[in-house]
């Protein structure tokens, strides 16, 4: 019989290293399928690819998505989608073709006009936008379809062709409207629930919307939550990344787990990756640095910065040839053999 | 064991740099003569294998401590070099002093306010604890590259202002360049090295430790060397080839190299050469010191032995995965293990490995002699045959052979607390293991069982833990040697308390396949086994009085189950062919078991209730009498198997020219521009997406249609349904349509432009030419869809062989990262800094392995009273 008290942990019990295993053991058997979100995003990875990313702490997911969801006065179909049409970014480049006369100096802007329709933007609009961009360029000459423009320099500055280049790469990415990171926004209907799914990532962008509710966002860019809601967050997003990662596939794994693994990479106050620029690579112990990834390079440190190395850690001690600080390892029990003899 | 013995333990290592003063300190010899042997094949004395440094040969004694071979642990020697040196690694470091400090005061020129800021941090260090030190890492660590980056920065100021003086006297500072590996310039003239050292050696100690150097242990000047220290002749043996032949390590070969450099350029200074002839063999040696070090140097050519293989010097030896610290270090050989192939057994139980004789006779156990066991071990002793002593250790610690001619003596020799040791025999312990290890249970622990043989035996019921099969698969065994590894063993590793896995608390170690398929047949509703085949299976489990015939004359399977219950058991299940099973005291009443059922209830509820050792019995009784109820029983398919009816032959191509249809029909809407564009994908990903759905929703409405026909009869449908083996899929595929194939979760689109095969039309998008396989594998594939179902083949294939390597990666670093975390007596969860990575570990203190189930039953009332 199995006793409640029984279930506790065992003291000294190695967690991380059952932790890990239990997290790195199913990745043989994951899948590299990547995931479709309706009408925002494709291939956004799952799987092991998706896993990586996240123990490696990476700023960028490959796919960044955004749920968000509205203020109750917003959550008719209609009224998201115009919230989702207010936030999704439209360059100038996707309206518009944008090319460069090196001769003239010149840069000229085609308006697209099927693109425009499409999407909603107006020839007028796009003129708008130009304006902003005043103390770079001038409106040279302008007729209903076409705007060319010509650089303004300060004064000294001279006009390279470099310059124009640059310069005509700031125009075609100019927004015109949007939230700038926001590629695509689309209304989803899910258990009875509408919110808004948009590709990219920008949670202070977005976040200060009126139509938003700033209280329920979810992105599954880990940096940034932690960036703008801080580490406590940035931990919590963590288990769910991975926790789902793992359910995706039916690959079941203790949440305690997956909350040591979340936990451990929070726990410095910001978030940490694994491997060799994270945790592995601040590790006290000499030893246990050489012996993951650039060994050289920790020994040489060490010596000339006369380090010790306290022989804390696992490596250390089975490098030493010396029993392991945990576990049974830790445990020093001498029977009595005089009480014994009695 | 042995009790005279003193073991010491390390406490701390410290890293820090030769001296030159350190090095002919230590240096048992000065070697001169850049050879090894002399005609006599003799060591010459001032050569690379002067005795002076140990010996590897059998026979000759170390002139240092007067050891043979084995005892001489070597000693180190030292080369005098006629110039100094830099040390390649060293390289950067002296570079960054170099550009930190100022020429003529010989203080920090950058910024004041960082030196404040290093100095406040010194103080800081030398006035915290030493614990907290610890706890500190990223001051006491990262200084150095603090100061590396405060000093580029303030560089980088002063270039713009284009004018760099010491803030201190005011000199102008040079310009340094640094010319990788080991050439400086200042104000772009090169610095030879006893330059560089000259300037080095004159920094006062405060300043060295703001430099992170430390003034006792790393001065800055000992990174350029004047001495060079020769390993010892056993990190360097030479071998002898059958031809008797000798032929010398790598890094031998490099050394006779420096010291035949430094032997010209003595010659040369002592002759008074022109200065050019002098620069140029101080590069030479210069270029052989750096690539005795690390043969691998960024702008360097490796050195190469005669026959063109770069040489492996010391970096080399130290680094990756066949380096020391990982091949040497993080991992060691051992004694006392075995491997070979695995065959499986049923008739063994699961915490048992059969071990071949041959084995057993060749592993031994230590056996302390006491009072007790004096008689039995003089019998191992005086045993001719199999368990037998091979070796007895007398008290002195002497270690004796056990041969027939002694064997008389060194019985009558034997008195308590001598050890014999012992060949293996049934009921040892012995650690079972199987690559790559994974996760713990990967290694458990085993009864030892002698068979004839050459495979270890091993109850296919353990097979997933292992993740073994038996299809030429090798498992190693280890013997654990002394009482504390074997008592550890046997109480933290057996494998019956591995049956639940640490990862879910789920049964991981269960009966699968052909046992679940067997214990279907047995408790089916309608199986009736005679009075013989009854005592058959209840011999299997011991039971040697009948019961009572349940069934007229005859024993239903159910009555027969239910003998491999704990009594009192009593539980319901939700079956996953829909039935309830239902188990009362101990007795089968309703319902037939499958996988589920048994797996994730029945076994679990069993360990948690009943323990492990019953737990254990369950499982070795089910792959007994399941495994006799199969064989008579018998499953088996054949191609009739999969043979549909006329009739749902019929079916068959009404959904799948209906479905073609659709596509078609699809088709035509997208090429009329009529398809309606789902939200966020062009035209095109729409026409895909939708023909996606329909082909892979047809897979649905075949299934019904092959399940239908083939029925409950069908061995492959039983399988799939009890889970035992395979899924309906496979059964589809084999009978119906192997339905459609994909690369990158989208149709096949590859090859030729337009299309996937030279003969298709160009830009056709139908089902067929986009890799839909409308055969079975019954009625065997068209040639186009052979080649294009190959395509989808190659994909998976590719993609299991990368994921191995990534995962593999993946594992090594989380490993890695998190080894050192401990939980705590008090339940939280600590690093090896003694930082706390949870208060309390999971949130509740719970071990994952058995809190997910036994928080089902109640147990609150003999929570508080330990009776044990």
């Amino acid at each position: 019989m199995i006793r409640k008290m029984d279930t506790q942990i065992a003291p000294y019990e190695a967690v991380g290293i059952i932790a890990a295993q239990s997290i790195g053991e199913p990745g043989t058997q994951m899948t590299m399928r990547t995931f479709h979100y309706a009408g925002v995003a494709e291939h956004v990875p799952t799987g092991l690819p998706r896993l990586i990313e996240i123990v490696d702490a990476k700023k960028e997911p490959k796919k960044a998505i955004l749920d968000i969801y509205l203020k109750s006065d917003y959550k008719s179909e209609e009224k998201a989608n115009d919230v989702a049409y207010d936030l999704e970014s439209v360059p100038i480049s996707d309206v518009a073709l944008v090319s460069d006369d090196l001769e003239k100096r010149k840069i000229i802007i085609k308006f697209h006009e099927k693109n425009g329709k499409e999407i909603g933007i107006t020839f007028k609009m796009l003129c708008e936008t130009i304006e902003k961009l005043k103390d770079m360029v001038s409106i040279h000459t302008k007729d209903n379809k076409k705007i060319i423009l010509s650089p303004q320099m300060k004064k000294n500055d001279e006009l390279t062709l470099r310059s124009l280049r640059r310069l005509t790469n700031s125009v075609r990415s100019l927004l015109i409207k949007g939230v700038p990171g926001i590629k695509r926004a689309v209304v989803i209907k899910e258990g009875g629930e509408i919110f808004i799914r948009a590709s990219g990532s920008n949670i202070l962008g977005v976040i200060t919307h009126p139509a938003i509710n700033p209280k329920r966002i979810y992105a599954n860019n880990i940096k940034q939550i932690y960036e703008v809601f801080g580490i406590e967050a940035a931990r919590n997003a963590i288990l769910k990344e991975i926790k789902q990662v793992l359910d995706i596939q039916k690959l079941y794994v203790d949440v305690r787990y997956i909350m040591l693994v979340a936990d451990a990479l929070c726990a410095e106050g910001i978030v940490k990756s694994i491997g060799r620029h994270g945790l592995s690579g601040q590790k006290i112990g000499v030893f246990g640095r050489a012996a993951f990834e650039e060994t050289i390079k920790h020994l040489v440190n060490a010596s000339v910065r006369a380090t010790e190395d306290n022989l804390v850690g696992v490596t250390e001690n089975i490098i030493v040839g010396q029993t392991v600080p945990m576990g049974t390892g830790k445990i020093k029990l001498i029977m009595n053999s005089e009480k014994k003899k009695k | 064991m042995k009790s005279t013995e003193v073991r010491k333990v390390i406490e701390k290592i410290k890293f820090s740099i030769f001296s030159p003063e350190l090095i002919r300190k230590m240096s048992a010899a000065k070697i001169t003569v850049p050879d090894t042997y002399d005609d006599d094949g003799y060591p010459i004395d001032g050569g690379l294998i002067d005795t002076r440094l140990g010996v590897v040969e059998p026979g000759l004694r170390c002139k240092t401590c007067g050891g043979k071979a084995k005892e001489c642990p070597g000693h180190f020697g030292h080369i005098e070099l006629v110039r100094p040196i830099i040390h390649v690694e060293f390289g950067k470091h002296i570079y960054t002093i170099l550009k930190a400090l100022c020429p003529a005061c010989k203080k920090l020129v950058a910024d004041k306010s960082i030196i404040t800021m290093i100095e406040k941090e010194d103080e800081e260090l030398v006035t915290l604890p030493k614990e907290r030190i610890i706890g500190l890492p990223k001051v006491a660590t990262e200084k150095f590259n603090v100061i590396e980056e405060k000093v580029e920065k303030s560089e980088k100021k002063a270039k713009k202002e284009d004018k760099k003086t010491c803030p201190y006297c005011n000199t102008e500072l040079p310009e340094w360049k640094y010319l990788k590996p080991t050439t400086f310039y200042r104000n772009k003239e090169e610095l030879l090295p006893n330059e560089i050292m000259d300037l080095l050696s004159r920094i006062n100690d405060e300043e060295i430790k703001k430099l992170g150097f430390d003034p006792v242990y790393s001065r800055p000047e000992w990174t350029v060397l004047t001495a060079l220290l020769v390993p010892p002749v056993n990190v360097r043996p030479s071998i002898t080839l059958e031809t008797g032949e000798r032929s010398e390590d790598d890094l031998t070969h490099k050394l006779v190299d420096i010291l035949r450099i430094n032997q010209k350029l003595e010659a040369n200074i002592n002759a008074g050469a022109p200065q050019l002839i002098i620069e140029d063999l101080w590069e030479l040696l210069q270029y052989h010191c750096t690539t005795f070090f690390d043969n691998e140097t960024t702008n360097i050519p490796p050195a190469r032995h005669r026959s063109g293989r770069p040489l492996k010097t010391l970096v080399q030896r130290l680094k990756g995965k066949e380096g020391r610290f990982r091949y040497n270090l993080s991992g060691k050989r051992v004694n006392f293990s075995a491997r070979t192939v695995i065959s499986p057994d049923p008739f063994i139980s699961i915490s048992e490995v059969g071990i071949p004789q041959e084995i057993a006779e060749e592993l031994t156990i230590p056996i302390t002699v006491t009072e007790w066991n004096l008689e039995q071990s003089k019998n191992y002793v005086l045993s001719e045959n199999y368990p037998k002593a091979i070796y007895v250790i007398r008290p002195d610690q002497k270690r004796v052979k056990v041969i027939a001619l002694t064997k008389k003596e060194v019985s009558d020799a034997l008195v308590v607390g001598s050890i014999i040791e012992r060949q293996l025999i049934n009921k040892d312990i012995a650690l079972f293991n199987r690559q790559p290890s994974l996760h713990r249970i990967s290694i458990m622990a085993h009864e030892v069982r002698v068979f004839p043989g050459k495979t270890f035996r091993l109850n296919p019921a353990v097979t997933a833990p292992y993740n073994a099969d038996f299809d030429g698969d090798e498992m190693n065994l280890h013997i654990p040697q002394t009482i504390e590894a074997q008592t550890e063993a046997k109480i933290l590793m057996k494998v019956e308390d591995q049956i639940l896995s640490p990862r879910h608390g789920h049964a991981i170690i269960k009966p699968q396949e052909d046992y679940v398929s067997g214990l279907y047949f047995l408790t089916l509703g309608e199986s009736k086994f005679t009075k013989k085949e009854a005592a058959k299976l209840l011999y299997i489990l011991g039971i040697t009085e009948l019961p009572k015939p349940d069934n007229g004359n005859c024993y239903s399977g159910k009555l027969i189950f239910s003998h491999l219950l704990p009594k009192d058991l009593s539980i319901k299940i939700q079956s996953k062919l829909g039935e309830e099973i239902i188990i009362k005291n101990g007795k089968l009443i309703n319902g037939t078991i499958e996988s589920k059922a048994i797996e994730n209830e029945l076994l679990e509820q069993i360990f948690i209730q009943y323990g492990s050792a019953v737990a254990r019995q369950f499982i070795d009784n089910v792959t007994k009498i399941a495994t006799q109820v199969i064989t008579s029983n018998g499953l088996s398919v054949s191609l009739k198997s999969y043979s549909l009816s006329s009739e749902t032959e019929e079916k068959l191509k009404e959904i799948n020219s209906k479905m073609n249809r659709e596509v078609e029909n699809l088709i035509l809407k997208y090429k009329n521009k009529t398809l309606q564009r789902a939200p966020g994908l062009s035209l095109k990903e729409t026409l895909e997406s939708m023909i996606m759905q329909l082909t892979s929703k047809i897979r649905e409405d075949i299934g019904k249609l092959v399940e239908s026909d083939l029925g409950m009869e069908n061995a492959s449908v039983i399988m799939a349904k009890i889970g035992a083996r395979g899924s309906l899929l496979n059964a589809i595929q084999m009978s119906a349509t192997v339905a459609q194939q994909s690369v990158r979760s989208k149709r096949l689109n590859r090859g030729y432009r337009k299309r996937n095969l030279p003969f298709y039309h160009p830009g056709i998008l139908s089902a067929r030419e986009r890799g839909f396989v409308f055969s079975s594998f019954r009625k065997g594939l068209e040639p186009d869809e052979f080649y294009l179902h190959s395509m989808g083949g190659r994909e998976s294939l590719v993609n299991t062989a990368i994921r191995t390597a990534r995962s593999g990666y993946m594992q090594r670093r989380l490993i890695n990262a998190f080894q050192d975390l401990v939980a705590q007596p008090n339940k939280t969860v600590m690093d090896a800094n003694g930082v706390i990575v949870q208060f309390i570990y999971g949130g509740d203190g719970k071990d994952a392995m058995l809190a997910s189930k036994t928080e089902a039953i109640d147990v609150a009332k003999q929570d508080d009273v330990d009776t044990a």
